[in-house]
């Protein structure tokens, strides 16, 4: 397919894995930021072709995974309310809350439907106007101008049934709270391509130049990551600290001013909880005090006492801050499968342990024998 | 079958975790990957096994007197429940003709007879159900098939999807063929028939108004005769599948483990149409993991691959097959996908509901 198959190339790819080899001198720790890039490194098996001193950290950009547990049991309660039409996207569906899922919510009767955008939420809303429409607004800068845009619209047409639980995450908090870790091990970062597209990247220029960390601006096809992790090795070794564009087809310095606009009309930053991470300060967007009157908490007041603690047997949160790798959980694989996943990790195919699951297991299991 | 009939001993019976996640039924039990695998396993197996039905192949082979005396059958039932019963490339009645005589051609037999049930909810238009009658018996005349046996049963409004039908489908199986699913072996060849995930893709695009109906449609369609024309070259074919829910990643799995075997193939040999993949890379889905209805995977001795890979591309319905990869002694039960810059992967049975992901 054009504008893909270029970017998926064999050979491009290795020569560029060449180069990488011929680059590097010493270990450096890599994290890919966005749950897409793990998604694709391990999808097209670019993690066993690097060579063995760049090791890759699974960064902690996934929505799904991020969400935390008591706003998946917000959702589980509106959602099984009479006269609510709960909305979301499909991968929320499945992500399960401390006693259920969205998708045990459908079971039982409650009206939980998949939208690919919710604009059509919006529509559902104008559609059936003796139903509450909810939209479980979730993601990080990449959704957000559309969910702004569907309560900035439900505003200016006076949908009033419409309204939406927000749980959006920004990057930047995140990096440097990994950065100020002091746990945590990362010597360079994969920004997250689909975010800069939304953003830009110069809110990164200022992260590079308070850490020293370089940051490339990096895609999601095998030749991108590729050459994202070249343009890392290559300022890594040069002792370089800096913010460089790898995803220049897509994303510009600026990014999408529109986008942005609507994002700062409709959205302000906030605390925002992380799940298996904790509370990060002004890490996340809630609705500003013009559109409250869409914000589903305030709605369904009821929801608002809900608070849920995680499962003592999941180690998402180390997995999100690449402290350890998928296969290191003991419950790896047995307690924990995408059919039946103890943390949001293995829920979403952006997730980490889902994305070891389902392409990686095999490769595990080799390499434990082989040191067996 | 006297084991059939053992008292049941409910309380050793042990609920898989999906089960116990799940104390209902969820869509994701229907998907045909790994929840439904369990809940086969776990729940329908124990109480309803023996040995023909532990064949868990496409069809079930057996023969009249138990005996091998009479010509062995090949006997299969599937339920129809598609929304919605209209979609490009065809309708719910033909799906359900063509469904289950390929079920029934996956053991290489001949389809002779179908039972058909319907399932009517009040409301249905009669013209709509018309068509779709008309569209049934235009696909058993296709199909050579004779319709012996026929139900219908209204449901009140609310309690059914318009329409559900369900086909039950008889074959004789021709002597010296002998296909099971547990008869992959190492060093085999693996063909598709032709483009994986069309009927799919096509069903979610009309469904959630996607916009892509103008350019696919559904590939529904009756594989008996290009199965008759592979086995003219060799009656030596090891495994047939057709690839329907949970597509090829889906069957490469029930083989891998039905016959103890490793799967190998080349992610860049296996045909898609660029439409599909469009809607797929739009979706976050993988075309390994959807549906299809009129592609078949054959397993075979690799001395006979390209001759019957010719008699596939020489049929209508196997222009575009493929040879993709070869059935392995290393890492049995597992499937492996070489990638296009030359990695692998696991390519493992779909969870439950396919998903689109977020961004």
């Amino acid at each position: 397919m054009k504008h893909l198959d270029e970017y998926r190339d064999g050979d491009i790819t290795r020569r560029l894995l060449a180069e990488i080899a011929a680059t590097v001198t010493r270990p450096w720790h890599i994290m890919e930021v966005c749950g897409g890039q793990t998604h694709s490194i391990l999808k097209s098996g670019l993690d066993q072709l690097l060579p063995p001193e760049v090791e890759l950290i699974h960064g902690p950009g996934c929505p799904v995974c991020v969400t935390p547990l008591e706003l998946i049991d917000k959702a589980v309660k509106i959602a099984a309310m009479p006269n609510v039409i709960f909305t979301s996207y499909g991968d929320m569906l499945r992500v399960p809350g401390s006693e259920k899922d969205l998708f045990s919510v459908k079971a039982a009767g409650g009206d939980v439907r998949m939208v690919y955008s919710p604009l059509d939420a919006l529509k559902m809303a104008q559609a059936n106007p003796d139903k509450e429409v909810v939209f479980f607004a979730v993601g990080f800068e990449t959704t957000a101008p559309a969910n702004a845009m569907s309560v900035y619209q439900a505003k200016a047409l006076g949908v009033n049934n419409y309204s939406v639980l927000v749980s959006h995450v920004t990057v930047p908090p995140v990096i440097s709270a990994l950065l100020e870790s002091t746990d945590v091990r990362v010597d360079g970062f994969l920004a997250p391509g689909h975010v800069n597209a939304v953003m830009g990247y110069w809110e990164y220029e200022i992260l590079a130049a308070k850490y020293g960390a370089p940051m490339v601006v990096t895609g999601f096809e095998p030749v991108d990551l590729a050459k994202g992790i070249l343009m890392t090795v290559k300022q890594l070794e040069e002792g370089r600290g800096e913010v460089e564009n790898a995803y220049s087809r897509t994303v510009t310095r600026s990014g999408n001013v529109p986008g942005q606009k609507i994002i700062n009309e409709v959205f302000q930053l906030c605390d925002r909880k992380w799940r298996g991470i904790g509370m990060i300060p002004m890490s996340g967007y809630c609705l500003r005090e013009a559109f409250q009157a869409y914000d589903a908490e305030r709605r369904f007041p009821e929801v608002q006492t809900i608070t849920t603690e995680e499962s003592a047997l999941c180690i998402s949160g180390l997995i999100l801050q690449g402290l350890k790798k998928p296969h290191e959980c003991p419950a790896f694989g047995k307690e924990c499968t995408p059919q039946s996943p103890l943390g949001a990790t293995m829920v979403s195919s952006e997730g980490a342990c889902a994305a070891y699951y389902r392409y990686g297991r095999f490769q595990a299991a080799l390499a434990e024998e082989k040191q067996s | 079958m006297s084991d059939a009939h053992k008292p049941l001993n409910l309380s050793g019976w042990v609920c898989p975790a999906p089960l116990r996640n799940y104390p209902t039924v969820v869509m994701g039990h229907g998907s045909g990957g790994k929840m439904m695998a369990d809940l086969i396993a776990h729940l329908f197996a124990p109480l309803l096994q023996n040995d023909l039905l532990n064949q868990f192949g496409d069809s079930t082979v057996f023969d009249l007197d138990g005996a091998g005396k009479t010509p062995r059958l090949a006997v299969s039932t599937d339920s129809f429940v598609i929304s919605p019963l209209f979609f490009p490339g065809g309708n719910i009645g033909e799906l359900a003709v063509n469904g289950t005589v390929n079920d029934v051609a996956m053991s290489g037999a001949t389809p002779l007879y179908l039972s058909a049930g319907f399932i009517l909810e009040e409301g249905l238009p009669l013209d709509d159900l018309g068509r779709i009658v008309t569209s049934f018996g235009a696909a058993a005349e296709t199909a050579n098939v004779k319709v012996i046996a026929a139900d219908t049963k209204v449901v009140n409004r609310g309690h059914g999807d318009g329409l559900y039908i369900n086909t039950t489908g008889f074959g004789v199986i021709p002597d010296g063929v002998n296909i099971a699913a547990n008869r992959a072996r190492p060093g085999d060849a693996v063909i598709v028939s032709g483009t994986m995930g069309d009927h799919g893709v096509t069903i979610m695009s009309v469904r959630e108004g996607l916009g892509f109906e103008s350019e696919i449609s559904s590939d529904t369609a009756p594989l008996h005769g290009l199965v008759a024309d592979m086995l003219a070259v060799t009656k030596d074919i090891h495994v047939l599948r057709d690839a329907t829910r949970g597509g090829l990643s889906a069957v490469l799995n029930e083989l891998a483990t039905a016959s103890g075997v490793g799967i190998e193939f080349e992610e860049n040999r296996v045909p898609i149409n660029l439409a599909v993949q469009a809607a797929c890379e739009m979706l976050g889905l993988d075309p390994l993991y959807v549906a299809n209805e009129g592609k078949l995977v054959a397993i075979l001795p690799a001395e006979y691959a390209e001759a019957v890979l010719a008699a596939m591309q020489a049929h209508p319905l196997g222009r575009g097959a493929a040879i993709i990869g070869k059935v392995v002694e290393t890492h049995p039960h597992i499937v492996l996908a070489r990638t296009s810059i030359g990695g692998t992967r696991v390519v493992d049975l779909p969870a439950g509901e396919l998903l689109p992901r977020i961004c």
